[in-house]
């Protein structure tokens, strides 16, 4: 594992919003193939993070960032095809969004504007996207129904299935199980412990129970600022190393 | 209310008025009654003038009326030629300011990052509706008719009216927008849709009411004014071949039926005194008939809307 080159490689970067700063010259890095959990309170700025990984911060009015971000060895500022790295990385974010279109539509959505337009490569590139989501035996029969009209869990699950449609190599996902009931949640967890041998996981999560579960390594970002970043049995075990984490961890941060 | 748990003795029944509660009842009733009359004194002018024009302008108006020319000097005959003008005027002016409007209003709100420069361009929008009329018709004086040679024209009768009502097609076009969520453009991106993509495929197909509605409101704006039109391509009089749709040209000048009201009412002697309320009728039902499609677009696209 410490053999391969890092998928993600994070070096300085800080980022602000207008004058209010978000990331303070944070560095760390994702290896390929494991599950980073990422934990930490509101505005600790978790989602920035994400955003700035497949560049769809710079959307946002106002957000500027500096240092650098490599995707696989490649710094994601210059990339030729922006687009191209966004297909690499497959983004879910807290509350679903179904798009205005039907549920077929939906996950075909990316491959489309990605120029795929067989019919029958799209059906099973659906198909198999569903599956992996845990939402193709409820939806199988109602595919050109809408995606919207869907119940917020059902369409989370979409929301998943229209991450993995592009073929991404990693997965960022976050807090994906706020809008969900656990008896989903529990079955996307195992969804992603499928996945997790063939693609690259960020999860940040709330749940600090969801991070020990799921991640290799866990990463505590709190106000812009790496805490700690070690593996989960230490994060989440009785001495972190660090009194922050240990009181996060255990709900008595103050 | 049977299952109220505490007895009355310790504690009031439940719903029992005081001073208290009936004084903000009675401010409620004032309240709703006060409302409800302004809706009546906003209505009565509005029926008003509906019935009025109607009532005297009906026993004029036929298929007759319709189609053919006014004639000696304007006291007899129809008002053909003015009702083909004002439709010439209306659909050459819209082919101008409903894609520009539409498009300028996709790059404000979809591309244009928030800066000084868009700012300004906003506010120019804003005080271009803002302008009076009287304005546009000696812009489009200078600018259509004289400056691009252009002459008076439909055609240059067209641009000005269009330049005036672009303000309208863009404000809604860009309300319909804004209101198609963020959270479906930020979903499109991160699957690496372009902008383009995202616009064609999901903004633009959930704006589509809202841009029409504008459109349309726009159509209704343009065939009701005078003024500007007056300066750059509308006559008094102007005989045409009756029944036939291009019986105008695009350097000709045209009548239009907001003018001839206007000709009829003060200008012309002689004339008999329905003919200006049957005028009026025919524009004001062309306009309600405009909105009412407006309108019904709009609900049907409602109920198909997909969020």
């Amino acid at each position: 594992m410490h053999d391969s080159p890092p998928k993600i490689k994070v070096e300085q970067f800080s980022s602000w919003y207008g004058d209010k700063p978000v990331h303070k010259e944070i560095s760390f890095h994702v290896r390929a193939n494991e599950v980073l959990g990422i934990i930490g309170p509101a505005q600790s700025g978790k989602t920035t993070l994400l955003r700035a990984i497949n560049r769809t911060l710079e959307l946002t009015a106002g957000a500027r960032s500096t240092g650098t971000i490599q995707v696989d060895g490649e710094d994601v500022r210059w990339v030729a095809n922006v687009y191209e790295l966004r297909r690499k990385i497959g983004m879910v974010a807290p509350l679903p969004v179904g798009l205005p279109l039907t549920i077929y539509d939906n996950v075909a959505f990316a491959p489309r504007c990605a120029g795929l337009s067989r019919k029958s490569d799209l059906d099973a590139l659906v198909e198999k996207c569903l599956r992996q989501a845990a939402l193709w035996d409820e939806v199988k029969d109602r595919l050109d129904s809408l995606g919207t009209k869907l119940s917020g869990g059902q369409q989370q699950r979409l929301t998943i299935a229209r991450a993995l449609s592009h073929q991404p190599e990693i997965l960022c996902l976050d807090e994906f199980s706020i809008a969900i009931d656990p008896v989903t949640t529990m079955r996307i967890e195992e969804v992603l412990k499928e996945l997790r041998k063939d693609i690259t996981i960020i999860l940040v999560t709330n749940l600090t129970q969801q991070a020990r579960r799921l991640a290799d390594r866990t990463m505590f970002l709190w106000n812009g600022e790496i805490i700690q970043l070690d593996r989960s049995e230490v994060i989440f075990s009785e001495n972190p190393g660090n009194q922050k984490t240990y009181d996060y961890v255990h709900g008595i941060f103050g | 209310m049977n299952s109220t748990p505490s007895s009355p003795a310790t504690s009031p029944a439940p719903f029992v008025s005081n001073p208290r509660v009936r004084r903000k009842l009675r401010q409620e009733r004032i309240a709703q009654a006060v409302f409800a009359t302004m809706v009546v004194l906003m209505l009565l002018p509005l029926l008003g003038i509906l019935v009025y024009l109607v009532v005297r302008g009906a026993p004029l108006i036929s298929w007759e009326f319709l189609t053919t020319n006014p004639s000696k000097g304007m006291t007899a005959g129809g008002i053909w030629s003015a009702l083909l003008g004002t439709v010439w005027l209306v659909v050459v002016s819209l082919a101008f300011s409903a894609p520009i409007g539409v498009l300028a209003a996709v790059y404000l709100n979809e591309y244009a990052k928030d800066n000084w420069f868009t700012r300004v361009v906003n506010l120019a929008v804003v005080n271009l509706a803002g302008v009076p009329s009287i304005v546009h018709a000696l812009f489009g004086l200078g600018a259509f008719v004289l400056f691009f040679g252009m002459g008076r024209s439909i055609l240059a009768a067209s641009l000005t009216l269009a330049v005036m009502t672009m303000p309208v097609v863009i404000t809604a076009t860009r309300e319909a927008l804004g209101a198609v969520p963020m959270s479906f453009r930020e979903a499109c991106w991160n699957v690496g849709a372009t902008r383009w993509q995202t616009i064609r495929r999901i903004v633009l197909p959930n704006a589509v009411s809202g841009i029409l509605t504008g459109v349309i409101l726009e159509i209704s704006r343009k065939a009701g004014e005078t003024v500007p039109i007056m300066f750059t391509g509308a006559v008094f009089f102007r005989a045409i071949p009756e029944g036939d749709l291009f019986a105008y040209r695009l350097t000709d000048q045209c009548m239009a039926l907001s003018m001839h009201l206007y000709t009829v009412t003060t200008q012309v002697t002689g004339a008999p005194a329905a003919l200006p309320f049957a005028v009026a009728t025919v524009l004001i039902l062309a306009i309600i008939l405009i909105n009412a499609t407006s309108i019904a677009i709009r609900a049907w696209l409602r109920s198909h809307r997909k969020w």
